[in-house]
């Protein structure tokens, strides 16, 4: 039995940063050894089981198939494998020391929820509407359903020793350009929706984006919102390393991990899910994931929470509880409003193609790397007079918005190992 | 409008991934890409079920098929989705390309594009190098298509 929310919080009391990979293959065996590895790796870590595109997307048979015909996977099909395999994965490696997650991103995850259940697993991570936008073509309304009768599966499976944890994926809608304010109220929202049915231990995500002082600024304000609307269940907040497109070079790579793993402790944020050299590439090995957890875990010892105040305040926090309160006042049903919200285009997710999506929003980065509003479309968020209707973006205008995290750390890697190379010359 | 009937007002394409591919940043490039080549552009968004991918090119009849997956499944879902594809006689002869991220170890010695070609693509264009390799294709088709 393995208790997620209090492995945390015991690790948050003892000011250690949990840091966690997103690992999955679709070989039992290199699964359990890449838990094994996550284990013994000298950080303080939890281990997950990443699951495949077929599982996530509700293609059993096409999993199986593949799984049959050794055709590698992007993760390991927990629906494809009798729970026997997944029992035996996770046997002697999944305890109270080491508790294991499941991350998967389906709009209608009953299948995985059962079978997590199944093999004796109590965290996993998700949402209403941070796996249906982004994830699939499925009907808002339909995930929204699905999703509580998940919420409501794994709430029921608490016993004395397993108090059922899930997270949001709130934080990280499309991975990259979406201004903070609705990452923040999106997760909450999750969260709430989670509490209302049935969770008791619930972490809040905030994937890094594009500029460390807002990031900051955002993270601090989603605490304090957490902390307002859901003090009543154990709780934390995690943070996601860069989900946009990341540096091609291992050293830009190495920088922008390291400064998710100094956000974390800044903010006060209990967990970190970390990034591989390889993300720009393909599939991450076990190797390069223990290094980046070792790696963060050793950053993240170096630095020290910011004194409260540190963050000067430009309105993101307020930008983001207005959000949530006006979808909260369309419908005493959370899902309901949730549903209405995107109706009415009061949340509005920038370059989302989801048919259930308003897609009136658009975003834009500052020349310092900070996401703004450059089109709020119908959100309930002012528009600043001076600002002027969003001129579309070319193709290479949407390649350089998207890849300007991968530019400015290639950049700062390429900088400082020119640095070292002349420090040596001399 | 009728395939090979584009002339100067650009081809009709279909830019799509396939069902377990949920990807769409790169759906949105090739979108906004052939625009601004001249060409009309209908854009199937995430996952999109075989079923519904056929029947839409049924439909449309387009000038061009665009498959673009990155999730690592590409090559795997793309010789099934072909196959399908070619086997409606409205798509036996209509260009269909595929590119991106298709397996999930990285880049490989070209077996894969091989294979992808002999089960009935026109061109594989992988990874990001590949979009000036795609420009120039894609300004070929007209003529081709038209005569
Ligand atoms: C953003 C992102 C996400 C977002 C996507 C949001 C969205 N709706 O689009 C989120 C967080 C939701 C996500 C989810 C997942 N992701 Co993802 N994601 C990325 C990331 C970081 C950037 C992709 C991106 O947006 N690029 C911007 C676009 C414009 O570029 P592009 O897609 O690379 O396409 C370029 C070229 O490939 C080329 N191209 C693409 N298609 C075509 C087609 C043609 C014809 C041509 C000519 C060219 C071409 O042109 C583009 C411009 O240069 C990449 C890693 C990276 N690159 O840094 C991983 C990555 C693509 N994801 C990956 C995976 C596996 C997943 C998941 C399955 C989760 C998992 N197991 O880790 C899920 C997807 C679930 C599913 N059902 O498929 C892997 C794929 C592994 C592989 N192929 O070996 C990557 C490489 C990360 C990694 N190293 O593990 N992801």
């Amino acid at each position: 039995m393995t208790a997620f929310g209090p492995f945390v919080a015991r690790a948050r009391a003892a000011g250690t940063l949990v840091v966690q990979p997103r690992m999955g293959m679709s070989e039992p065996g290199r699964m359990r050894a890449g838990l094994l590895a996550t284990k013994d790796a000298a950080a303080t870590t939890v281990g997950t089981l990443t699951l495949d595109s077929y599982t996530r997307t509700g293609e059993v048979a096409a999993a199986r198939r593949a799984v049959a015909e050794g055709v590698p996977l992007n993760g390991y099909p927990i629906t494809s494998y009798p729970s026997g395999v997944t029992r035996s994965v996770l046997h002697g490696v999944a305890d109270d020391s080491f508790p294991v997650q499941v991350r998967h991103g389906s709009a209608r995850p009953e299948k995985i929820f059962s079978a997590l259940l199944a093999a004796g697993l109590h965290a996993t991570e998700g949402g209403p509407v941070s796996y249906c936008l982004p994830y699939s073509r499925t009907p808002l309304r339909e995930a929204v359903d699905s999703w509580r009768r998940c919420c409501e599966l794994l709430a029921a499976s608490r016993t004395d020793g397993a108090e059922p944890h899930l997270e949001t994926f709130g934080g990280c809608m499309m991975g990259q350009l979406c201004p903070p304010g609705l990452l923040i109220a999106l997760s909450v929202l999750e969260g709430l929706f989670f509490r209302r049915h049935g969770l008791r231990s619930i972490s809040l995500s905030y994937a890094q984006q594009a500029s460390t002082r807002q990031d900051e600024e955002a993270v601090t304000a989603l605490q304090a919102i957490a902390a307002e609307l859901l003090p009543d269940v154990d709780r934390h907040v995690v943070i996601y390393t860069y989900m946009g497109v990341y540096p091609l070079s291992p050293g830009g790579a190495q920088l922008l991990l390291d400064e998710a793993a100094r956000l974390a402790v800044r903010t006060g944020a209990a967990r970190l899910i970390v990034k591989t050299t390889a993300e720009a590439y393909r599939i991450p090995t076990v190797g390069e994931n223990v290094r980046a957890l070792e790696s963060a875990a050793a950053v993240a010892a170096g630095e020290r929470r910011s004194p409260p105040g540190a963050t000067p305040d430009t309105g993101i926090r307020a930008e983001a509880r207005g959000l949530i309160d006006a979808v909260l006042d369309l419908h005493p049903d959370i899902g309901r409003a949730l549903v209405l919200a995107f109706a009415k285009g009061y949340l509005d997710v920038p370059y989302c193609l989801h048919p259930d999506n308003a897609g009136r929003a658009r975003s834009r980065l500052d020349h310092d790397g900070r996401l703004h509003w450059s089109d709020p479309g119908s959100m309930p968020i002012g528009r600043s007079g001076r600002t002027p209707a969003a001129p579309a973006l070319s193709s290479s205008e949407l390649l350089g918005a998207l890849s300007y995290v991968q530019r400015s750390y290639d950049r700062r890697a390429f900088r400082t190992s020119v640095a070292d190379g002349v420090s040596v010359a001399r | 409008m009728e395939r090979g009937k584009a002339g100067k007002a650009g081809l009709n394409v279909v830019v799509t991934t396939m069902v377990s591919d949920s990807h769409t940043w790169n759906l949105v490039f090739l979108q906004l890409l052939l625009e601004e080549l001249g060409h009309r552009v209908t854009n199937l968004g995430p996952c999109v079920p075989d079923e519904v991918l056929a029947a839409e090119c049924r439909r449309r009849r387009p000038d061009l098929i665009v498959l673009s997956s990155v999730n690592g499944h590409g090559y795997n879902d793309g010789l099934r989705v072909v196959a399908g594809l070619r086997a409606c006689p409205e798509l036996r002869g209509t260009p269909i390309v595929i590119g991106g991220k298709l397996g999930i170890a990285g880049a490989e010695d070209g077996a894969r594009a091989r294979a992808l070609l002999a089960a009935g693509f026109d061109a594989v264009f992988e990874e990001a190098a590949s979009v000036d390799a795609f420009r120039s294709y894609v300004r070929s088709l007209p003529a081709g298509v038209l005569l």
